[in-house]
């Protein structure tokens, strides 16, 4: 057995700088030509998949040749476009079930942050192409989030760790046992003092199992536990208030009143996709129903909650306390409030009586990143109010062992430092790059003798560590979750293990020294021996059909609150009183979260809710700060928190409170991947224990230089255009038609070419948006890119101006830069039955049929771009290269697509279809039935994704559909119907339900 | 004209001496002293012989560059794909229309000198049409190659003619594009057959006087057995006029229907009844700037000036004077409709266009096609060969700025502001632009120096009608 340890950092360094450069099955073949030759780095850069490259018009002196070479056969090599020759090999026996070209579902969930969300995915011929949601499951209600829609680009995602690593090197599973045994004899001796496991929330019954009994086996060893973004302040909010962990349960569907003290409840928390949708069920509004709820957000920078919002109060993250201690006092009866200014004062007392006026109505929700006092104090608050047993449950927490995760850290570090930890297997996690920066985990990491990561990519931590293990994804492999609310699923692989991958079930077992289980046999063996079903075999069947097991959820719990009367005792220390000091904000980024989906095209080009930023992360800075500082979008600033410096782009955002800066986690990894390297800046350098979320003191001065951000929307002021449409839910009750008072748009068939020209026996297919329930959450855009085989261009080709997303979230701000008020619109194509783009087509590439979809045949369109030109909504998207064919080199990539949707070459417009396919496959499955297509039958892939349910999709000549009855609602409007372009897809628009009091002040 | 007592007395020597009117206008179409033998002479010996060869190898030598450059920048483009252009969405065209538009303005000079001056007896067209005609043709190949690269499938542009196919489809014939497919193609046919019509008797007249058999082969195949017989001359002379009938309708057609490939679509700053008419006025306006650019250094280098006259500078200055008129008042009704008919996005589209992020284009435009060219009021500057270079030169910019004001600023901000985005042009559109200027020149380097480029027998007809005036 090779000794690990003998092996230094500095070597280890080598290695990896070696090893940046090298991706795949290339680099152990040409190790030194890694590090010594150019051309061979030149040769790593043409091959990176097409999905993760970026294009570059430079022309090197090596293209230059070829292009001399091409110019001589330039008519031979483009005169067409050449087929790979392929031989196909049929069934000999046809599995069962598998009608090819017919996709099967299968049942799972994927685990995020610990948490579960119900997912039924797609099957196309053995290998999964689509994640849904599972419509049975709590947790998803059917939706599905961005990072849901984007973890199947993970699981084919060429940078994927394929082997074993041991420094660096390619090893084998045999020789990790050995090198494994070896410890493992003598931690038996020492009763695995030196022992130390480390992963992220776990939820898993079956690992967490596996981890007692390890534990057993070793009763001196530690479990540790650390992600970046947890729940540590919610639990010691919960330990403040009741004496015990809790989870508050929230139920939004008959609340009336909603106070988030910087609360992302609609997105960043584990039930984000239920709250989503009960909360907008109550922000329906429709002829014969009136009534909506309202929320107030107390945040410091623009989230997508705050975006729904009746009312925003813009606070730096270190004043919520002081916002919710005065509200409490009121609540409880106590003084007027004093605290925060006039504004505040006001704020708080409306809040104050709104809230009273809605007893058991009502819900206080207060943000992961708020300290516990805030929690404790929503949770007193809940109780004064008498929401407890109505809107707000208890449950036991449904992590396997909630401890306080930053503890649990340190003092795993402390150890490390003291050399008392002499093997240290990290299951998952990224500790190197996220942990606190005064831990310094690299550093102590160095001083364990033996050290093992379970890991999908060969990341900053793997790089660190003698073994690296690569980790399946949860498609292919077994396991089990839970929800937040405690329903338990089992995940059941869709297909084999793409590469010699293991799960932590394996792992652990490994060092149980009981090799041999795989993971499915593991996790059967665990609910077997739970014997919680009296006749197993069914029961099971039906758990992995149905993607969780029922009756599963945690009981609610009766708690007592442990204050009674009294008040939380305030933090400790100056969490930042509102003033000139500047706030440091940290929160996990809308796309790429804390860093573990840095390698994810998908969601790198994913714009940024209100900075529209693709690929980058930048400081989000005031108006009013920006305009102190003389600030501009990309300015490059050096900031300095407690002595640790960082440069970095900064990005203004109007709503953010005014002294406050946020800094997105999860940019500026160096071993994400050829997709994620080098892209945006990493604030975990400024991240320490003491001030995870938020403190004062963030020290900020201009540099004078630029960055390039690619943005992917300049503008966000709607020019007094009736593009998009809102009012109060006062005007809606006093004239339901009032949005409709400017309007010009001509009367339908007011034509003469073609009256009348769709025919009832006919579909037509159309499309409503509520402006009123969307969230901007971006569930649809990546649903879409899934759905559709859309490519990533990146980062310089959207910076041109040439994303291909066939729906895009626009962002209008209205009201003062300070604090605006956001109207989120999903804009796919407008599918107008008089579509401007047809008639200027020259060859007849674009045209609709008889049901009124508007077609683009990829094959006839010789690219004119004229169709695009003359597009008023501008959802026309160019392959200015052969974006979606240069994946061909990536060859993982490829089971991926959908197979009934067609890769665009080069040259050809795209858009938005409606999801032709889908509705081909609904007409022939009616067809053989002999029916119409029923409502509901076809769901586009950005409806089916909508946590909100705010895309409906249907057929608008049956009275009866809902699409019909949406158009028919006065809240119903077309984009630009003015130009008499007559879309089919319409919008609701949006109301807000402002609080008189706070209105007639304001 | 009738003449007067005064002369010119100051400028290039080659003009002075020139008679001027009472009235003090440039009276003559050609020079003192001319007869058949110094016409023929003169105008076939630069074919011939060729006077200042060396200047004529530098001047070839750039412009071959400039081509080189071009097919450089068009191979990489085929085989990258238009992205590496600057275009992007919204802005989906770039360069290439703004290329394409000016170029086919261009053209309009020539068929505007030689067929419509021809219907309407100007004689003065006689020493310019032939050159003019021949900038027609290369403009119009200049112009024409880029409605082709900039597809997306350039190699597919055929599709957008109609031919029976085994899938019975056709173009679509209510896009413009396909409208602009015939009128250019017409238009470049019609152009070919004029040109080569007038070229005739010239070609004929090269051949008698070459000294050596393969230019006596080469000129007498292409003079295609002109022998000057007087039914020679009656059938060249009706197909001549009933070529310039019709091209005539083809000087207004061509650049109208350009025109709607911008006033068909929808949006705001191409959507305007006035673009047919105006793009007319703005292309005689570029071509003779053209012109003017062209034949002033070539009257000087070539010694010409007694073919091309300061009366025919003047004449097209005049020209000039009066279509940069309409196009000024173009701009003028186009402001005036945005805010008369009282629609915001036409409002916000004039304000854009002013004031937006690309105002110093519409201000420059201002500046170097309208404001510049109203000192072509003053005889002087009609008459001083170098001052009329200079406002040719600034007009043929500002029309380039016109285009690029028209197409890009319009696409740049239209209905939706949240797509609002900039266009950039890349070097491959600067390089693909200066490319087209290149073959340009290139073909007309090598006209001036292979053909005739004064029409020896039009000439030789003017020099009777003076001779008749005064013997």
């Amino acid at each position: 057995m090779k000794t690990p340890a003998a092996s230094a950092p500095l070597d280890l360094a080598a290695i990896r700088a070696r090893l940046a450069g090298a991706r795949g099955q290339e680099y152990w073949r040409s190790l030194d030509e890694v590090a010594q030759t150019k051309e061979f780095q030149e040769m790593l850069q043409r091959e990176f998949p097409a999905n993760a490259s970026e294009w570059t018009d430079d022309v090197s002196r090596r293209n230059f040749l070829k292009l001399m070479g091409a110019s001589l056969a330039l008519a031979g090599v483009t005169s067409c476009t050449r087929q790979p020759i392929q031989k196909i090999v049929p069934y000999v026996q046809q599995p069962e079930e598998i009608v090819l070209g017919k996709p099967l579902f299968f049942a799972t969930a994927m685990p995020f942050n610990g948490f579960a969300t119900g997912l039924l995915v797609r099957s196309n011929e053995g290998h999964p192409t689509k994640i849904e949601g599972n419509p049975e499951h709590p947790a998803s209600l059917g939706a599905t989030s961005v990072f849901q829609q984007a973890a199947i680009l993970n699981l084919y995602d060429p940078d994927r760790s394929q082997a074993v690593l041991e420094a660096g090197e390619v090893s084998t599973w045999g020789l990790f046992l050995g090198a494994l045994n070896g410890g493992l004899e003598e931690q038996r001796a020492k009763r695995g003092a030196g022992l130390r496991i480390l992963t992220e929330t776990i939820t898993s019954p079956t690992l967490a199992a596996q981890l007692q009994a390890l534990l057993k086996k070793f009763p001196a060893a530690k479990w540790h536990q650390y992600q970046p973004v947890n729940r540590d302040n919610a639990h010691d909010g919960a330990r403040m208030a009741f004496g015990e962990v809790v989870e508050a349960q929230h139920d939004f569907d008959k609340v009336k009143v909603i106070l988030s003290l910087d609360s992302d409840f609609l997105f960043a928390h584990p039930e984000g996709l239920r709250y989503t949708r009960q909360f907008t069920n109550g922000r329906r509004v429709s002829h014969d129903r009136t009534e909506m709820n309202r929320l107030y957000q107390v945040e410091s920078s623009p989230t997508i909650t705050g975006s729904m919002a009746d009312h925003r109060l813009p606070l730096n993250a270190g004043a919520v306390e002081g916002f919710a201690r005065t509200l409490a006092q009121q609540l409880g009866g106590g003084a007027q409030a004093q605290a925060g200014g006039d504004v505040q004062a006001r704020w708080i007392s409306a809040v104050a009586r709104d809230l009273q006026r809605n007893r058991g109505a009502s819900i206080v929700i207060a943000g992961e990143q708020q300290p516990p006092v805030v929690h404790a104090l929503a949770h007193q608050m809940n109780d004064q109010l008498g929401n407890v047993g109505k809107t707000v449950g208890y449950t036991a927490s449904a992590e396997a062992q909630p401890v306080n995760q930053i503890q649990s850290l340190r003092e795993l570090v402390r150890e490390m430092d003291s050399g008392a930890v002499d093997m240290l297997v990290m299951l998952g996690g990224n500790p190197v790059y996220n942990a606190p920066a005064d831990f310094q985990f690299a550093e102590r990491l160095a001083k364990v003798k033996l050290r093992i990561h379970l890991s999908a990519y060969q990341d900053e931590t793997s790089a660190y560590c003698h073994w690296h293990i690569a980790e399946s994804n949860f498609l292919e492999a077994w396991s089990d979750v839970r929800a937040f609310d405690g329903t338990t699923s089992i995940i059941q692989p869709l297909i084999a293990p793409l590469y010699d991958t293991r799960t932590a079930h394996e792992l652990i077992d490994v060092l149980m020294q009981q090799p041999g289980r795989s993971s499915y046999d593991i996790v059967r063996d665990y609910w077997l021996a739970r014997k919680v079903w009296p006749d197993f075999e069914p029961s099971w069947r039906k758990a992995l059909h149905d993607g969780l097991i029922a009756g599963s959820a945690l009981p609610s719990r009766a708690v007592q609150l442990k204050m009674a009367g009294g008040l939380p005792p305030a933090s400790a220390g100056p969490v930042g009183a509102q003033g000139e000091r500047l706030e440091v904000c940290f929160r996990p980024d809308p796309a790429v979260w804390d860093g573990r989906f840095a390698n994810n095209g998908w969601l790198q080009e994913t714009s940024k809710p209100f900075s529209k930023i693709t690929w980058d992360s930048a400081a989000q800075v005031s108006v009013p700060l920006a305009e102190r500082l003389q600030l501009a979008n990309g300015d490059v600033v050096q900031l300095r928190f407690r002595g640790r410096t960082l440069r970095m782009p900064v990005w203004i955002t109007p709503g953010q409170a005014e002294n406050s800066i946020l800094l997105p986690l999860g940019y500026g990894r160096t071993r994400a991947g050829h997709v994620g390297n080098d892209t945006g800046f990493d604030t975990y350098l400024l991240r320490e224990s003491e001030a995870l979320w938020f403190a004062p003191g963030l020290e900020i001065s201009k540099t004078g230089e630029q960055y390039k951000l690619a943005s992917t929307q300049q503008s966000h002021n709607v020019q007094g255009r009736g593009l998009v449409r809102d009012g109060t839910l006062a005007q809606f009750r006093a004239n339901p038609e009032f949005i409709h008072a400017n309007e010009e748009a001509p009367k339908p068939n007011n034509t003469l070419y073609n009256p009348g020209e769709y025919k009832s026996p006919d579909y037509a297919w159309g499309m409503v948006i509520d402006l009123n329930t969307c969230i901007g959450c971006n569930a649809c855009v990546v649903a879409c890119q899934s759905e559709n085989n859309i490519p990533v261009v990146g980062k310089s080709e959207v910076a041109r101006g040439r994303d291909m997303l066939w729906i895009r979230i626009d962002q209008y701000f209205r009201g003062g830069a300070e604090n605006p008020k956001v109207t989120n619109q999903p804009v796919p194509c407008m599918h107008c039955e008089n579509a401007p783009c047809e008639l200027v087509c020259p060859v007849e590439a674009t045209l609709h049929d008889h049901e009124g979809l508007n077609l683009q045949v990829y094959n006839r369109c010789v690219g004119t771009r004229y169709c695009s030109n003359n597009c008023p909504y501008k959802v026309r998207r160019f392959n200015f290269f052969a974006y979606g064919y240069a994946d061909g080199k990536a060859a993982s990539l490829k089971p991926m697509r959908n197979p009934d949707v067609t890769v665009r070459w080069r040259g050809v417009m795209e858009k938005c279809t409606y999801c032709l396919q889908r509705i081909s496959a609904a007409r022939i499955e009616s067809k053989k039935q002999g029916r119409r297509i029923r409502d509901g039958e076809v769901v586009t892939a950005c409806a089916q994704a909508c946590p909100a349910e705010a895309i409906i999709f249907g057929d608008t000549s049956d009275a009866g559909s809902r699409v019909a009855k949406l158009k028919a609602e006065p809240l119903n409007f077309g984009m630009l119907g003015e130009l008499n372009t007559r879309p089919r897809t319409t919008y609701l628009a949006k109301l807000l339900n402002p609080n008189p009091d706070l209105e007639a002040q304001a | 004209m009738p003449e007067g007592d005064p002369k010119i007395t100051k400028g290039p020597e080659a003009d002075v001496g020139y008679p001027l009117t009472p009235l003090g206008y440039p009276s003559r179409i050609l020079g003192p002293g001319e007869t058949y033998d110094t016409v023929t002479e003169r105008i076939s010996s630069i074919v011939l012989r060729h006077p200042p060869l060396k200047l004529w190898w530098v001047g070839f030598a750039i412009a071959f560059s400039m081509l080189m450059m071009f097919l450089f920048a068009v191979t990489w483009l085929l085989y990258r794909g238009i992205g590496i252009w600057g275009v992007n969405i919204p802005v989906a065209w770039g360069f290439a229309i703004v290329n394409f538009v000016w170029w086919i303005g261009i053209g309009h000079a020539g068929t505007f000198i030689s067929a419509i001056l021809l219907l309407v007896l100007q004689k003065w067209r006689t020493s310019i049409n032939r050159l003019t005609e021949a900038m027609t043709l290369f403009a119009v190949a200049c112009a024409g190659m880029f409605p082709l690269l900039h597809l997306g499938r350039p190699w597919l542009f055929y599709w957008l003619l109609p031919y029976p196919d085994t899938m019975g489809l056709w173009p679509q014939f209510r896009s413009p594009l396909v409208w602009d497919v015939f009128a250019v193609s017409t238009y470049f046919t019609v152009s070919l057959i004029f040109w080569y019509v007038g070229l005739l008797p010239d070609l004929a007249t090269v051949r008698d006087r070459a000294q050596t058999w393969r230019k006596k082969f080469i000129y007498g195949v292409l003079a295609m057995g002109w022998r000057g017989s007087a039914r020679h001359w009656q059938r060249h002379q009706s197909a001549y006029l009933l070529l310039a009938g019709l091209a005539t309708p083809l000087v207004l057609s061509v650049h109208s229907v350009v025109s709607l490939d911008f006033s068909v679509a929808i949006v705001p700053g191409w959507h305007s009844t006035i673009f047919p008419p105006y793009f007319v006025a703005g292309a005689i306006y570029s071509g003779f700037a053209m012109v003017l650019n062209i034949v002033i250094p070539l009257r000087r280098i070539y010694k010409l000036e007694s073919y091309i006259t300061l009366r025919h500078l003047n004449n097209m200055a005049n020209v000039m004077l009066a279509t940069g008129m309409m196009v000024a008042y173009g701009y003028l009704m186009e402001a005036f409709m945005a805010w008369f008919s009282g629609d915001i996005y036409e409002q916000y589209m004039m304000v854009n266009r002013a004031f937006g992020p690309y105002g110093w284009a519409f201000w420059a435009l201002m500046l170097t096609n309208v404001l510049i060219p109203q000192a072509l009021w003053s005889r002087r500057v009609r008459t001083t060969p170098i001052l009329l270079f200079l406002v040719a030169f600034s007009v043929n910019v500002g029309m380039w700025l016109e285009r690029f004001v028209i197409v890009i600023t319009s696409l740049a901000r239209d209905y939706v502001p949240s797509i609002w985005r900039m266009y950039y042009p890349t070097r491959w559109d600067w390089m693909t632009f200066f490319g087209t200027i290149g073959l340009f020149l290139t073909l007309l380097l090598l006209f001036i120096r292979f053909l005739p480029m004064i029409s020896m027998s039009e000439v030789r007809e003017l020099v009777t009608e003076h001779e008749e005036v005064e013997p």
